[in-house]
């Protein structure tokens, strides 16, 4: 039993189990499908947009500092042009021009400077002392004879401070010489560096070797090789995907870079940020998700719990219920076969109890000769005779209710009287209620109508209500009075006990299946379950009445009119089997 | 009086042999048989037989069969049918076939007395009535 119950238990756990993973599976896996689409998508979206929004910021200011770099080139240009071979030569032009241009530009213009094609300068305004200077082997003169405008890089020069210069050559009469004009490089870096995003977002710019021409912040990475990977990538990228991606060797942080070149491809303009900062809406969403697909998952296992659980809870009842069925079943077919068992046996017995009677009537007949007549104890054996008649006819009333009862259940429906029905089982009960000492009274109502209906049926009802009022009398003893009545064409069955009653919690489920209060074992809880179903078929109804320690009282209700209409059906459809019996 | 001619068709070979003995006493003459069969083929060499006493169950040919069988050669032949108490439907049935009454076993000797009586007595009423309407018809014939 122990070991039947653990098999059972994990029958049951299996299934929850199952259960449990097919719905955690089948609601989880759309759900991380669908965030992953989701977020995937928005990743994608984002990733443009981020993109776009930086590429203008770095256009913009790329656009900045080119019309920056041409108004300052401009300058020069235009006092070269306006100035005379003497002016260019003479360094209080210059000194006035410089002041002139201070003024105009917010002190962009460091100094000015005059240089002859060898390189030597020959006039110069600014702070420095710089008359004279050789200029022949610096890269930027050597790249300003060459061009007619010249911008350099920034470098340290000879005073050892960055700046980068522009260069404008001019032509007089075969002699050339170059004006020159050196930028203060603090002025040009404020138009980079007030590019700042978020925490890590920051411009510069580089030039082809990847050397700074603006002030970079401190953690910068300064490899030049990876700068010179970014003007690779900013030549093969086509417009508009300016945004590359990389990691960081140096401190394994994930990058991004926007990058654009300047001053026609020399310079690189890059813009740097971590890609976290960059993206940190992401971040947040990515957060959001986790936080919604947790407690998603949460929700899911728990219900998945919850429901399988109950499910198996259900299951357990049903196959409760169901194995108690069964054995009702199994109960009954044994039952059943008991009965026929009986029925065979009663039936045999009734032939010898024949001849026995026959021939004890045979002996009668013997007894009434002339010779015997005279014989001394003529008188005892007539009596004993007698008794053997009279025993046989009891045989044969015994055999009789056996056989009725013992038939199967046949819903075969008769005209019957009730009052005959409840005398028949009132005598089959009144053995089992002798030793209970409970005594049956009946009242039965005389010109009842004849009911079409199951006798065995009827039977059945009946004896099932006799039998729970003695097992409810079985200690106590007590009367049951049984009242037959005729009242508004219904013919009105009453039993009444004068037993313990029911309590009123049970009292509204008495008629449910399987509902006893007998021990494991003795009661089914069937029985009135039947006997409700079997009324209502017949087209009646039961009630009951019942008050603690006074006595219980069912009430069964058969009507009349509507079994006439049911008999006149049955004429209809089998009518040379009723004028049989006629 | 004449003597009503019987036969009684039971398997229960000890109930024939008493039930013979007593209506012997009774001043019956009585033909037996032990089966279906043997009734039919007792009835076939003798057809003076007036009332049948057939037992509802039998092995092999039953009651029932039988009274079909009596009835359908012998349409004039009363039968009384006995029965157990399982077989009553039966009887019932039997009825319907054409039986005279049917009796519970076991049986009040007086009350199967009176019921071979009266099946003897209705039988010989409807000879009567075809020997009368033979004779009419004879009658009318010669007229």
């Amino acid at each position: 039993m122990k070991k039947d119950k653990q098999i059972q238990n994990t029958y049951y756990k299996t299934i929850a189990k199952k259960m449990l993973i097919t719905i955690i599976m089948v609601s989880i896996t759309p759900m991380i499908v669908a965030s992953l689409i989701i977020f995937d998508r928005f990743k994608n979206s984002y990733h443009g947009k981020v993109g776009a929004h930086l590429d203008e910021l770095v256009q913009k200011h790329k656009q900045n500092i080119d019309t920056f770099l041409k108004e300052r080139s401009g300058n020069i240009k235009f006092l070269a042009k306006t100035a005379s071979y003497e002016e260019l030569k003479d360094e209080v032009f210059l000194q006035k021009s410089l002041l002139g241009l201070q003024q105009a530009y917010n002190n962009v213009f460091v100094d000015l400077g005059t240089i002859n094609d060898k390189g030597v300068q020959l006039a110069y305004a600014g702070p420095f002392q710089l008359k004279d200077a050789q200029y022949s082997d610096a890269q930027w003169f050597k790249n300003a004879v060459k061009n007619q405008y010249y911008i350099s890089d920034v470098f340290l020069g000879l005073r050892g401070l960055p700046h980068f210069i522009v260069t404008v050559k001019k032509n007089f009469n075969g002699e050339e010489l170059i004006l020159r004009a050196t930028i203060d490089v603090m002025a040009f870096n404020s138009l980079v560096e007030n590019l700042r995003i978020g925490k890590t977002g920051f411009a510069y710019i580089i030039n082809r070797k990847g050397s700074f021409q603006t002030k970079a912040s401190l953690d910068l990475n300064t490899e030049e090789k990876n700068y010179a990977e970014l003007f690779k990538k900013v030549k093969e990228a086509k417009n508009g995907e300016r945004l590359i991606e990389k990691k960081d060797e140096h401190s394994g942080k994930r990058l991004i870079y926007v990058v654009s070149s300047l001053k026609g491809g020399e310079w690189l303009m890059v813009y740097q940020q971590d890609y976290a900062d960059a993206f940190s809406s992401i971040k947040i969403v990515r957060k959001i998700a986790h936080t919604i697909f947790g407690i998603g998952t949460f929700c899911i296992v728990f219900m998945a719990f919850f429901v399988s659980w109950r499910i198996v809870k259900r299951i357990a009842c049903i196959d409760r219920e169901k194995e108690m069925l069964n054995q009702q079943v199994i109960e009954t077919g044994k039952l059943a076969s008991v009965g026929e068992l009986a029925a065979g046996i009663a039936h045999e017995i009734n032939n010898p109890v024949a001849i026995m009677v026959e021939e004890s009537g045979w002996m009668e007949d013997l007894l009434e000769e002339e010779d015997l007549q005279k014989t001394e104890n003529l008188g005892e054996f007539k009596r004993s005779l007698k008794q053997i008649k009279t025993q046989g006819k009891r045989c044969k009333e015994i055999t009789y209710k056996l056989l009725s009862f013992a038939r199967k259940t046949d819903a075969r429906i008769d005209e019957v009287h009730v009052n005959e029905i409840i005398d028949e089982v009132v005598s089959l009960s009144e053995q089992r209620a002798k030793y209970a000492k409970v005594f049956f009274n009946t009242k039965l109502g005389e010109n009842l109508p004849l009911l079409s209906l199951s006798k065995s049926e009827m039977q059945q009802v009946l004896l099932n209500f006799f039998n729970n009022s003695l097992d409810a009398m079985e200690k106590t003893g007590g009367n049951i009075d049984i009242t037959s009545s005729l009242h508004n064409n219904d013919v009105i069955i009453e039993i009444k006990d004068n037993g313990p009653g029911i309590p009123k919690a049970n009292l509204v489920r008495i008629f449910d299946p399987f509902f006893t209060t007998k021990p494991v074992g003795k009661g089914t809880g069937l029985g009135l379950a039947i006997c409700y179903g079997i009324i209502k078929k017949m087209g009646g109804d039961i009630k009951v009445r019942s008050s603690i320690n006074v006595g219980t009282a069912f009430i069964i209700n058969l009507p009349v009119s509507e079994q006439k209409e049911q008999k006149e059906e049955k004429i209809d459809l089998l009518p040379d089997q009723l004028n049989g019996r006629v | 009086m004449k003597k009503i001619k019987l036969l009684l068709v039971d398997d229960e070979v000890p109930f024939v042999e008493t039930m013979t003995k007593r209506l012997k006493k009774r001043e019956f003459s009585i033909d037996t048989a032990h089966s279906g069969l043997a009734a039919l083929k007792l009835l076939e060499n003798n057809n003076k037989i007036e009332v049948v006493i057939l037992d509802v169950k039998m092995p092999g040919m039953d009651g029932i069969e039988t009274l079909r069988e009596i009835k359908k050669v012998y349409p004039l032949t009363e039968v009384v049918m006995l029965t157990g108490h399982a077989t009553v439907e039966s009887a019932i049935e039997g009825m319907r076939f054409g039986a005279f009454d049917y009796l519970m076993k076991p049986c009040d000797i007086d009350q199967l007395v009176a019921k071979v009586t009266q099946a003897a007595e209705k039988k010989q009423t409807h000879e009567d009535k075809i020997i009368e309407a033979r004779i009419k018809e004879i009658t009318a014939r010669h007229a």
